[in-house]
C-alpha cells in the first residue's frame, strides 16, 4: 500500500503504511518513526508509532498542514533507501501459572494442550513490540502461535499487577502497572516496565524485539 | 513565594503544557483541559507559555498567600475573591502575605486557571509538571490538590508591581458559551460510518455525560452507525478526537487521554474550539458541531492565540 497521509484535526497527521496487523509493515513503520526522530525540524512535537501508522503531533503555530505534509512526504521518499537497524533484543524472564498467572491451566485445557506446551509454545518464539500504550510502557506483542489465540475475558479483571504476563488474540502483553485488564494472565516477570523516575524510564521501545525466558 | 490550600472541594492539580516525547511509550501528554485560558493566566502573570499552574475544576477552592505575590486567574465558570474584594478574572492581582484568595464555582462552565508569577515549583516527571491521575505521577504527588499543600513558586520575570492589574480584553477571549457550536474537522475514518450518521452528527444537539473526566468527554445524543465493524487495529490519537465505540455514543478524548485507541474516529475538535468544548457543563450545555478545513482551523488558532498580545495594564 502507497503511504497515505491524512489529518487528524489541526495539529496532527496520521501516516498510513497498512491496514493489518503485520509484521513487515510494522517494521517499515519503525523505520520511518527512527527516520523522523532523527531528523527533526522545528515544529515537529513528537512520533506515536502503532501497528500499521505513526501519529505526527505537530505545533500549528508553526507549521501548516501543508507544511508538514511535504516535510514528511520527503522522508517518506528516503525511507526505501534506508535499512531497518537490528532491533535491540530483550530478555524476560517469566515465572508461568500460579497465582500470578491464574489463566494458564484455563488456557491450556481451552487449547487442547498441556501446561507445558503452553509454556513451550509461548516463550520459545520471539516476538516484536509492534507498539505501546494502554499505559505507560505497556508493550504489544506479536505475533503469538496460532494454537494460542484466545478471546479476552467478556468481564475485565478490575486490578492485575504490574509485571503480569498475558494474552489476547494473536498478541501478548505485559502490564506496566496496575491496571484493570480483559487479557489471559498467564505468568509474571520481576522486570519493572516503568520506573518513571529512573533515568532510562521504559523497559521496552517500539520495534524492540522481546524473548521470554522460562524461570523455575 | 507560595500558597496553601486552605479548602478545596473541587479537582484541582497541577498542569503545565503537557508531557510531551513520551507518547510513544504509552504516557499520555496531560496538561490543562483548556489550553486559551491556561495560555492567559501565564501570560497574565508575565510567565513563559509552559510554567505550571493550578487547574481548578468541579468545585470551590480557597488559598493563603504566604507570602506578598502576584496572581493571575483565567477560565470561565468561577468568582473570584481576594482578601475581601470581588474580582473578575482574566486578569492579574498583587495578593499580600496572609490574604485569601477563593474561588467559587458558579452554574456554568468548568475550568478555571491560577498562574502565580514565577510558575508552580514541583518536581518535573519525565519533563513536565503536569499531573497524571491515573498514572499517579505529575503534579503534587501525582494526586490532585489537599488541604495543607503548599505551593512554591519560581522567580517572578519581572518585579510585582509590574506584574500586577494587568487584563486580557474580552474581545481577546474565544466564544465561549453554556451552548457552543464547535468546529470539527472529519476524519481520518468518516468513511466508517453511514451517510445519514454524518448528517445527524453535524445537526442534533448533543449533551456531556456526567461519567465525563479529564480523559474523555462522553457525549449523549443520537447514535451513530457504523457501516461495518466498530474496530480499528490500534492507532495513535489526539486530545479532541471524536472516536465512535460500538454503541455509537461519541467519546471526545481530552487531555488525559491514551496515547492509541481502537474506534474509528468520524473527526476531530478543532484547537480553537476545544476551549468552548472543555467547558460545557455535563447533562447541561447543548453542543452542536460544525465542519471546518484544517486550513480554516489553523488560522483560526493562531488568531485565537495572536489574541494573548492585547494583554492590558488596568488601573
Amino acid at each position: 500500500m502507497k503511504p497515505r497521509i491524512v489529518p487528524l484535526g489541526d495539529s496532527s497527521v496520521l501516516i498510513q503504511l497498512g491496514d493489518e496487523i503485520d509484521l513487515t509493515i510494522n517494521q517499515h513503520v519503525h523505520a520511518l518513526a527512527n527516520l523522523i526522530i532523527t531528523s527533526p525540524i522545528n515544529g515537529v512535537v513528537e512520533v506515536v508509532p502503532a501497528y500499521a501508522t505513526l501519529l505526527v503531533h505537530y505545533d500549528s503555530l508553526i507549521l501548516s498542514f501543508t507544511q508538514i505534509k511535504d516535510h514528511l512526504r520527503a522522508q517518506i521518499s528516503q525511507m526505501e533507501e534506508i535499512e531497518s537497524r537490528k532491533p535491540r533484543r530483550i530478555e524476560v524472564p517469566v515465572r508461568y501459572g500460579g497465582e500470578m498467572g491464574p489463566d494458564l491451566e484455563f488456557v491450556a485445557s481451552h487449547c487442547g494442550l498441556r501446561v507445558e506446551d503452553v509454556i513451550r509454545i509461548h516463550s520459545e518464539k520471539i516476538y516484536t513490540v509492534y507498539m505501546m500504550g494502554f499505559t505507560p510502557g505497556y508493550p504489544y506483542m506479536g505475533k503469538l502461535d496460532d494454537v494460542l489465540i484466545m478471546q479476552r475475558l467478556e468481564t475485565p479483571r478490575t486490578r492485575v499487577p504490574a509485571g503480569t504476563v498475558a494474552i489476547a488474540g494473536s498478541q501478548t502483553g505485559i502490564y506496566s502497572i496496575e491496571s484493570p485488564g480483559g487479557w489471559r494472565l498467564i505468568g509474571w516477570t520481576s522486570l519493572k516496565l516503568f520506573e518513571p523516575e529512573s533515568e532510562s524510564p521504559f523497559l521496552f521501545s517500539p520495534g524492540d524485539e522481546v524473548k521470554f525466558i522460562v524461570e523455575k | 513565594m507560595s500558597l496553601e490550600v486552605m479548602e478545596v472541594s473541587g479537582l484541582a492539580t497541577i498542569q503545565d503544557s503537557g508531557r510531551t516525547g513520551w507518547r510513544r511509550f504509552g504516557v499520555p501528554s496531560s496538561g490543562p483541559m483548556d489550553a486559551f485560558a491556561f495560555r492567559a493566566a501565564n501570560a497574565l502573570a508575565g510567565n513563559t507559555p509552559n510554567k505550571a499552574v493550578i487547574e481548578i475544576g468541579l468545585s470551590d477552592i480557597t488559598f493563603r498567600a504566604l507570602h506578598d505575590c502576584v496572581i493571575a486567574v483565567a477560565g470561565v465558570g468561577y468568582a473570584l475573591s481576594i482578601y475581601i474584594w470581588d474580582f473578575p478574572l482574566w486578569s492579574s492581582y498583587y495578593v499580600r502575605a496572609g490574604w485569601t484568595i477563593r474561588l467559587n464555582k458558579l452554574d456554568s462552565c468548568m475550568w478555571a486557571y491560577l498562574a502565580i508569577s514565577g510558575g508552580v515549583q514541583t518536581q518535573p516527571m519525565l519533563g513536565s509538571r503536569s499531573t497524571y491521575l491515573r498514572g499517579h505521577f505529575g503534579g503534587r504527588d501525582g494526586r490532585q490538590l489537599q488541604v495543607d499543600d503548599v505551593l512554591k513558586s519560581g522567580n517572578p520575570s519581572r518585579s510585582l508591581n509590574e506584574l500586577a492589574a494587568r487584563t486580557l480584553p474580552a474581545e481577546a477571549l474565544p466564544a465561549y458559551s453554556d451552548n457552543p457550536t464547535v468546529d470539527v474537522i472529519m476524519g481520518p475514518q468518516e468513511k466508517y460510518f453511514i451517510n445519514e450518521s454524518i448528517a445527524t452528527f453535524m445537526s442534533q444537539e448533543y449533551t456531556v455525560s456526567n461519567t465525563s473526566d479529564r480523559m474523555g468527554y462522553r457525549l449523549d445524543g443520537a447514535a451513530l452507525r457504523h457501516r461495518g465493524k466498530a474496530e480499528l487495529i490500534s492507532e495513535g490519537i489526539t486530545m479532541g478526537a471524536i472516536q465512535i465505540p460500538s454503541n455509537g455514543q461519541p467519546i471526545v478524548m481530552m487531555a488525559d487521554c491514551p496515547t492509541t485507541g481502537g474506534y474509528p474516529k468520524i473527526g476531530t475538535v478543532a484547537s480553537a474550539d476545544l476551549p468552548l468544548f472543555a467547558q460545557c457543563v455535563p447533562n447541561k450545555s447543548k453542543i452542536r458541531f460544525r465542519e471546518t478545513t484544517v486550513a480554516k482551523a489553523q488560522n483560526k488558532y493562531r488568531a485565537l492565540m495572536d489574541g494573548l498580545d492585547k494583554i492590558v495594564e488596568s488601573d
